[in-house]
């Protein structure tokens, strides 16, 4: 008797049991994304723009409500890991995008391969993605490689003739970056580089590299800076009456730094993403309607020319999602281990994809799959991107 | 580097040396009076800039919201100990000049487009802006822990740098701007060209170093302040409010800070967190003067301006280190030539 009762309430608690689990992964059905960009700090001028953008994009994929958990990093990298954490450990998230720059991305892959969570990062280095370790097989990328965008700028000095180029960048990662990848690809292309200046984000003055430049004598000048920080060079390379070509990278695409550097900045060439000129794009380029929609989709919400390049990482971050979603909701359901394995599957195999910065063709080895479709080479005219054809 | 390349260096050296000076000056000064080391100080570079180009962009600059609502958390502060105390006659001007001016220049810049006026009329503006903000600081911030230890402050110092950066991103955001030059131009000496805008930082700095060399040495107020940087105890002693020294020299600590400011916006892009790294070129200045010597803070301050731009030639990458490095040599020398004392601790 004794032991019929104890039975019928272990029952009754293992069917109680089972009934709140099964409510759990039906309220955990929804696809949750951790999102974690730098809105605040040094990287705050590419966050926010990423920000706006996870506002933009679907709430359902395929279905399934998608349920969004945004965290700013400060654009630091204990943050970030931190935010990462907190994602596999208390959202449980189905993927990871972010964050906005390398050393946090970087940094993140662990908590990811750990935790086997997917990540798409929105940072450009090619360290993220390369190569497809153990580690990396977890994580995606969506900016170009700075080799692809390099490699840009050295045809075009070809094609114009440079020989002697002189180089400034940031120092910090994005300069010395900048600098390492542009002395690889310039000596293939017997480009000799005349002189390697630094300066400070946050300098006021930079006198002193320019006139050290000046001296060398260089045909043409490539700035390595992110932002309206970049204007700065440029700005004095102007003032001290340096007449060559000057080369900007694709770190600032956006219309601040036009209005920052004003007239000075007549006749720069810089490689970007095709998002950049979406409207200049010839209509049988694959990028030009994916680029399109992004540009008015943000322009909607913020006003004409507000759109930025670095945005358009974080869109497409979510249409690699929207694409690979489909075929991991067939292997498994959201919330569980299977999925983000699925998912991270389906992530792999994704083809074809056009999207905002150019089309995606991921595989085993390659978690960016973007070729030279992701990179056009604009110029400066008249205070807006003209795309150079 | 011929003659010419080191003319033009030691020109742009000069340049940011002579802001580095105002803002060691600024530091110093507060720190002699209220024994604050005044971290914020670049913030008020930053927000006079961003103020200023704001008003030039016909936008309201954010930074009215924080003075009307700093002076309505201070008339709240104020009001209500005056109140306890039964101090009526303190509100009439407590509430003018803390809530009554804001509101006016609210007011003002509510019906007026700002982005037509005159340089003058907008500089004016934005000081009118930005320097209540440091009196306010001192009400809120120090004023309550006034005779608390250096280190305390000094902790406070970095909070309120912290907040005000914060802030100022909300304000402006992320990305820079620039202000157009004072006038346009340059003028041909021999060899070198220099740019209007460098000889109008040069004069009015000047100007400014010898209008508070004036105001210390000739007026009530600056003898109050320098009596009790002194002895505060002695000058309490003597009738001056060490209240009033405090919101004086922050005051003045803002005006020169937004200023600073308004000089080199022209010259550089800045951004709403640039101008810590310049008040920290102006502090290892303060400090080569020991925190104390005004004269040896604005010589340390061109020191720093000159080093800067001749190692931002010769070894671009290491300029930051070298500048920084520059105060490790300074404080051996100080602690081994003057004999310390422990008596504020």
């Amino acid at each position: 008797m004794n032991t019929g009762i104890d039975k019928g309430l272990k029952h009754g608690k293992l069917a109680a049991a089972m009934l709140l689990a099964f409510s759990a992964t039906a309220a955990l059905a929804d696809i949750t994304v951790g999102v974690t960009v730098s809105a605040t700090g040094p990287a705050a001028s590419l966050g926010i723009p990423e920000k706006n953008t996870i506002a933009l994009v679907p709430q359902t994929i395929a279905g399934q409500k998608v349920k969004i958990v945004l965290l700013d990093d400060a654009s630091d990298t204990t943050t970030a890991v931190k935010n990462a954490k907190k994602f596999v450990s208390e959202e449980k998230v189905d993927v990871i995008v972010g964050s906005t720059i390398t050393p946090a991305s970087l940094a993140m892959i662990d908590v990811a391969a750990e935790s086997e969570t997917p990540m798409i990062s929105m940072a450009a280095s090619r360290a993220i993605v390369d190569p497809v370790d153990a580690k990396r097989r977890w994580v995606y990328k969506t900016p170009q490689n700075d080799a692809q965008m390099s490699t840009a700028i050295t045809e075009h000095m070809s094609n114009a003739n440079v020989k002697r180029v002189a180089y400034i960048g940031f120092s910090d990662a994005y300069g010395e970056g900048w600098a390492n990848e542009f002395a690889g690809v310039a000596q293939a292309r017997k480009i000799e580089i005349v002189a390697n200046e630094r300066f400070n984000r946050a300098d006021t003055s930079v006198t002193g590299q320019v006139l050290k430049i000046i001296a060398a004598k260089p045909d043409a000048v490539l700035i390595g800076g992110a932002g309206t920080p970049a204007a700065l060079p440029q700005k004095a390379l102007k003032e001290k009456g340096f007449k060559g070509v000057i080369y900007q990278t694709h770190g600032v695409a956006n219309n601040d730094f036009l209005r920052v550097c004003g007239k000075d900045c007549e006749g720069t060439f810089l490689p970007a993403g095709p998002v950049l000129v979406a409207d200049q794009l010839p209509a049988d380029n694959p990028v030009k309607k994916s680029a399109q929609e992004y540009v008015q989709k943000y322009e909607a919400a913020h006003g004409k020319g507000s759109v930025s390049t670095f945005g358009a990482h974080a869109w497409d971050a979510f249409k690699l999602l929207e694409a690979a979603v489909p075929a991991a909701l067939k292997k498994a359901k959201p919330g569980t281990k299977e999925f983000r394995a699925a998912l991270r599957d389906a992530l792999e195999g994704v083809q074809n994809l056009p999207v905002a910065h150019g089309v995606f063709n991921m595989s085993p080895t390659d978690h960016l799959g973007f070729d030279q479709r992701a990179r056009v080479m604009v110029k400066i005219e008249n205070g807006g991107w003209k795309l150079v054809k | 580097m011929d003659f010419q390349i080191a003319l033009l260096l030691g020109q742009d050296g000069l340049t940011n040396g002579a802001i580095y000076a105002l803002l060691a000056l600024a530091l110093v000064l507060v720190f002699a009076v209220t024994r604050v080391i005044f971290i914020p100080q670049g913030e008020f570079v930053a927000y006079g800039a961003l103020t200023l180009a704001a008003l030039q962009a016909g936008k309201l600059p954010a930074t009215l919201w924080m003075v009307v609502a700093l002076g309505a958390v201070v008339v709240a502060v104020d009001g209500a100990i005056a109140l306890r105390h039964g101090a009526m006659r303190r509100l009439p001007r407590m509430l003018a000049l803390n809530l009554g001016i804001p509101l006016l220049l609210w007011a003002l810049l509510a019906h007026v487009e700002t982005a037509g006026l005159s340089l003058i009329a907008q500089i004016a503006l934005t000081l009118c802006i930005v320097v209540p903000l440091g009196p306010m600081l001192y009400r809120l911030a120090y004023q309550p822990i006034a005779e608390a230890p250096v280190l305390i402050l000094l902790i406070v110092s970095v909070a309120v740098h912290v907040v005000l950066i914060g802030l100022g991103l909300l304000f402006f955001g992320a990305e820079g701007t620039r202000t157009p030059a004072f006038s346009e131009g340059s003028l041909e000496l021999g060899a070198v060209t220099l740019q209007y805008q460098t000889l109008w930082i040069l004069a009015i700095s000047a100007l400014l170093i010898l209008a508070l060399y004036a105001f210390f040495g000739r007026t009530l107020y600056g003898k109050a302040l320098r009596a009790t940087a002194l002895n505060r105890t002695g000058a309490r002693l003597m009738g001056i409010s060490t209240t009033m020294a405090g919101k004086l020299s922050f005051t003045l600590a803002a005006l020169i800070g937004a200023f600073s400011g308004i000089l080199i916006s022209p010259i550089t892009t800045l951004y709403y967190d640039s101008g810590f790294l310049i008040g920290l070129k102006g502090f290892v200045g303060a400090i080569i003067g020991g925190l104390v010597s005004y004269p040896l803070a604005a010589a340390g301050a061109l020191l720093v301006g000159f080093l800067e731009s001749y190692s931002s030639f010769w070894a671009s990458a290491y300029k930051e280190v070298i500048v920084f490095t520059l105060i490790i040599p300074v404080l051996l020398w100080r602690s081994l030539t003057s004999h310390h004392s422990e008596e504020e601790e």
